[in-house]
């Protein structure tokens, strides 16, 4: 089952020699490890190295990938100029001379079963879940055209000419007819969906551009597989007993692996969101499901000798939406870091085994002109095809093709690792050269991979292609985009045109009407709108950024300071110079300035909002908030504490709306705001006294601050530096501190008095920095209205946390406010909109 | 053929007006007789808030049709720059339904809350929060920086366009409008 594994005990070894020290302790000791058997005495330690040979040398390999791809990354410069892609095949090249050298066998190649069975189906799967699904629809009558008559066309073109060049006596004497060039066209033809995504994903070109290629890459395996199926039974049957009902056949067997293959997808992909519909009570495995399912559709539709990529891929499609809305969030995120990692791994392996595989001068037949004209052929018919089919295309499309794309278009047809297994699969019986067209296939597929792949991106930079652009998700735009959907269904209905947009509103209205009720759970279904999506991010980043700001600060003191008043007009001007003490901010900064790609959202290094999850989730646990429930440490295999991050998100917002529409009336009232802040205080105090489960007497008298400030050292965070007037207060905090320790909740009313405040000083949760990260810095802009001066809080603010510039410039700044404030009638002291805010519920 | 066959002169100059083709007038004009039951105008049949149309007519309808024209490739920078912002504008007062030249909060609140009625599980108050981020939104946008005291008061249709910036409206806003008959499918 595992080709890519040596057989014999004796390579294994040596392979293991050969990848460092580690195994040549197993090679001394061997020996006794088999004679364990006749020593008769009980050993205490056995050695037996064939006991775990296979897996042991497959994981070595995993691993020395993986660790490739690492010290890959060690440099920024060569990363960012060679593709990855290539680096791993010569690495392979590398790895497979020291096999050679050692053992003179070449036995770890990359083969059919392995590839098809275990390295593809992650990639495709992956390429589907997180395919964007508007952009590709949009564009799938242009990916189709490419990937059945672009494929058609490169593979008989590419056939016919080498024949014909081979009648010509050029190649000299090989014993091949016009079938055997035919079904290497056919194999060679395939963009391969592999090697176009390891190197465009580098690439960055716009998005319209790269779902064409990679959508054309993904479906042409339809078309690949049927002419590889048809041409090799033809060569089997021998030429001259080709009929053409034969014909007939292969085109109808067309049709029928390619729309039975995406049934198959189709029907797997309905059956997943149904399960994933009634996984509520089982979330450990949930993400198990996605990964079982799809898999099956994939060997389902091999079993039926339909097309498989096509199934996964479908399968993907039409999953993500039910599925994602489905599964619980964690599950969500799991199933994102699993899909990636797998995809990455595999790529890696089958790049460095593509490399490895290279190596083994049994299998190469060289014929320069075959080789040579097979690598000219393939370039210019590419090109060709595309110029035609573009110039068909382009009558119909709205968004043109300019030349430039199409240059990028012909360049970025790469071919890859299913060329290479396609034509390893072949039968040296039947296909007589069948070692001329392997050396062939790897040399085109080097040849595309790395010089093509390494030149792709300064051609593209010099033709200036037009790249995509990362933008933050605005809520403007959504809300638009949305807007444009209804229009222009509307218009094309009044004006009797059956347009994408009409087909759209149809599909999305039977989607809602029919799919969603039968596929997604009931509470899935009223939390699914894109517009609530992107407003909840938006949200969450601004929560991130308020705590990256306050970590900025040297600790949250200013978010966590109970007075509202020093935090209200904290000036966010100078964030884009400053902010770089910020953990978070940073690591979003990074990836957002290297992840330009369309797919930010999902592809694996650009996992951005992962990324940004982890922060959220990290900066809320340590810092923001902890919910009045007590907290269960148990292990339970099965059980994950649920949704308990959703939870303190939610509450944290709805607690700040609370918080800030009481202060709000205050102001608006004219209340005297220090007294109902104290007695808000109080309230919350006792409340939290009587719910929190751990027998805190004291802790309503410590400053909430302090327990805080001596979590936070616990946890050495980024501001961990000593401030001398913590430990005035740190023997009051001790005691606390062992409560800390035996008891997270003992955090809650730290967290409390904190995170209810933060964001009172902006007008909405909304608005904020990252998500103007673009715009020009700015401040909060309605806030000021709701600002009024305060006595000082109730909680004397920590000493030592609040930083003197922090306190200082919004005391200086809010003077101007409030004079104006007075100046103004009461009903301006708030805009219409700041007042609703503060009722928003989530 | 009707009507607009026989004037010919007035299909030309309506193509004038609206650069669509004289196959496209033809075409729509079919399908406004269609939708008027041949009579020369739409009326409104809903009872809508005041300021809308009580009815339309055929040069009306085109006019409206053409905002919707992909645009020519022919066209030169300026005149994309032009159709774009004319584009925009048509949008603009669909979201300006008193037409001060503002989109108040108000204004932009009801759309949203038009938008999301299609969920019916979306209540009203999210919908308006959502309007409310937006807003806030726009005016980080096209402000930037605000005063303390500064209330943004709506969006103005300079801010439209900075809003828009950027995205690409030309190949968003268009319909295909096709030469072929495609009415009888639609009904």
């Amino acid at each position: 089952m595992w080709g890519l594994v040596s057989r014999g005990p004796g390579r294994g070894l040596l392979l293991a020699l050969a990848l460092g020290g580690l195994a040549r302790a197993g090679g001394v000791e061997v020996e006794p490890g088999d004679a364990h058997g006749e020593s008769g005495g009980f050993q205490v330690v056995t050695f037996e190295w064939a006991h775990v040979q296979d897996p042991y040398v497959i994981a070595l390999w995993i691993l020395v990938a993986s660790v490739a791809k690492i010290g890959f990354h060690l440099s920024h410069k060569v990363t960012s100029v060679v593709p990855e892609s290539a680096l791993l095949i010569v690495l392979g090249l590398v790895l497979g001379g020291i096999v050679w050298a050692a053992d003179h066998i070449a036995s770890f190649t990359l083969t059919p079963t392995v590839f098809f069975f275990y390295l593809l189906p992650p990639i495709v799967l992956d390429a589907g879940y997180f395919m964007p699904n508007r952009l590709f629809f949009g564009n799938l009558g242009t990916i189709l055209l490419y990937a059945v008559v672009g494929t058609v066309w490169n593979a008989a073109t590419t056939g016919l000419s080498l024949y014909g060049v081979f009648l010509s006596g050029l190649m000299g004497d090989l014993k091949i007819g016009l079938l055997d060039f035919l079904l290497f066209g056919s194999l060679i033809a395939a963009v391969d969906p592999v090697a176009v995504l390891a190197v465009f994903e580098e690439v960055h070109v716009n998005e319209v551009l790269f779902i064409i290629v990679f959508g054309e890459s993904l479906l042409n395996d339809a078309v690949t597989v049927v002419l590889y199926n048809v041409f090799e039974s033809f060569v089997a049957l021998g030429g001259d007993n080709v009929t053409g009902l034969d014909c007939v056949k292969g085109i109808v067997s067309f049709f029928v692996v390619s729309l039975g293959g995406t049934l198959v997808g189709v029907i797997f992909a309905f059956l997943l969101s149904l399960v994933t519909r009634f996984t509520k009570h089982v979330r450990i495995i949930e993400p198990g499901f996605v990964f079982i399912i799809s898999y099956l559709s994939y060997l389902t539709s091999e079993m039926l000798s339909l097309s498989a990529i096509l199934a996964i891929t479908f399968c993907g499609i039409c999953c993500q939406k039910y599925v994602k809305a489905n599964i619980s969030e964690q599950s969500a995120t799991t199933v994102r870091y699993t899909m990636k990692m797998l995809a990455s791994g595999a790529e890696t392996i089958i790049f460095m085994f593509l490399g490895i595989s290279a190596v083994n001068p049994f299998i190469w037949t060289w014929n320069t002109a075959f080789v040579l004209l097979t690598l000219v052929f393939i370039s210019v018919y590419r090109a060709i095809g595309v110029v035609l089919q573009t110039w068909l295309l382009n009558r119909y499309r709205m968004v043109q093709l300019e030349p430039i794309d199409q240059v990028v278009l012909s360049y970025g047809g790469l071919r890859g690792a299913v060329a290479f297994a396609l034509v390893v699969l072949l039968d040296g019986e039947k296909v007589k050269e069948k070692n001329l067209f392997v050396s062939t296939t790897i040399i085109v597929v080097f040849f595309t991979v790395i010089f093509q792949g390494l030149t792709i991106k300064p051609l593209v930079q010099w033709l200036k292609v037009k790249r995509s652009e990362h933008r933050e998700p605005r809520l403007n735009e959504k809300l638009h985009g949305r807007a444009f959907d209804h229009i222009l269904s509307a218009i094309e209905d009044i004006s009797g045109q059956i347009g994408h947009n009409y087909l759209r509103d149809k599909w999305s209205h039977f989607d809602r009407k029919f799919l969603s009720r039968v596929l997604m759970r009931r509470s899935a279904q009223k939390s699914r709108d894109r517009i609530l999506n992107v407003f909840h991010e938006l949200n969450l980043k601004d929560a991130i950024s308020y705590v990256a700001e306050g970590e900025r600060r040297g600790s949250l003191a200013f978010i966590r300071s109970p007075s509202t008043d020093n935090m209200v007009n904290v000036d966010f001007t100078p964030r884009s110079s400053t902010v770089e003490a910020s953990v978070s901010y940073l690591l979003r900064e990074n990836v957002s300035a290297v992840c330009l790609d369309m797919q930010s959202l999902e592809q694996r290094r650009r996992s951005i909002r992962d990324a940004e999850d982890m922060v959220t989730h990290h900066t809320l646990q340590q810092y923001l908030y902890k919910p009045r429930q007590e907290y269960k440490h148990l292990y339970s295999r099965h059980e994950l504490t649920p949704t308990e991050d959703e939870k303190q998100d939610r509450e944290i917002f709805h607690r700040t709306m609370r918080k800030r529409l009481e202060s709000f009336k205050t102001t608006k009232l004219g209340l005297n705001q220090n007294k109902k802040a104290a007695k808000m205080y109080k309230r919350e105090r006792a409340q939290k006294r009587r719910n929190s489960s751990i027998p805190n007497g004291k802790l309503p008298t410590e400053n909430p601050v302090q327990n805080f400030t001596i979590k936070e050292k616990d946890l050495e965070l980024s501001d961990t530096e000593e401030h001398p007037n913590y430990d005035e207060e740190m023997s009051g905090g001790i005691e606390f501190l062992a409560s800390v320790t035996k008891d997270t909740a003992s955090d809650s009313p730290a967290g409390d008095t904190g995170s209810d405040t933060p964001l009172t000083g902006r007008s909405s949760p909304r608005h904020g920095p990252p998500a103007a990260a673009a715009a020009a810095p700015e401040k909060p802009l309605i806030p000021a209205r709701l600002q009024r001066p305060r006595a000082p809080s109730p909680v004397p603010p920590a000493p030592a946390q609040n930083p003197e510039s922090a306190a200082a410039r919004p005391r200086a700044r809010r003077r101007p406010a409030l004079l104006k404030l007075a100046s103004l009638p009461p009903s301006c002291h708030a805009p219409p909109h700041a007042l609703e805010q503060e009722e928003t519920p989530l | 053929m009707g009507a607009a066959h026989s004037a010919s002169e007035e299909v030309r100059e309506l193509e004038g007006k609206t650069g669509f083709s004289s196959d496209q007038i033809e075409q729509l004009h079919r399908r406004f007789k269609q939708l008027s039951g041949d009579q020369p105008t739409i009326r409104n049949l809903r009872k809508g808030p005041s300021g809308l149309a009580d009815e339309i007519n055929f040069e009306d309808f085109l006019t409206i049709m053409s905002y919707f024209r992909p645009i020519d490739t022919s066209m030169d920078e300026e005149q994309v720059e032009l159709s774009r912002k004319e584009k925009l504008r048509f949008l603009f007062h669909m979201y300006d339904s008193d037409s001060d030249g503002r989109i108040t909060l108000e204004e932009y609140r009801n759309v949203v809350e038009e938008l999301l009625s299609g969920n019916p599980h979306i209540e009203k108050e999210s919908a308006r929060s959502i309007a409310d981020g937006a807003m806030m939104e726009a005016a980080s946008v096209c402000v930037g920086q605000m005063e303390p005291d500064q209330v943004y008061e709506g969006i103005t249709f300079e801010d439209f366009l900075k809003i828009w910036q950027g995205i690409d409206i030309e190949t968003k806003m268009h319909v295909r409008f096709l030469n072929m008959e495609t009415m009888a499918l639609c009904h």
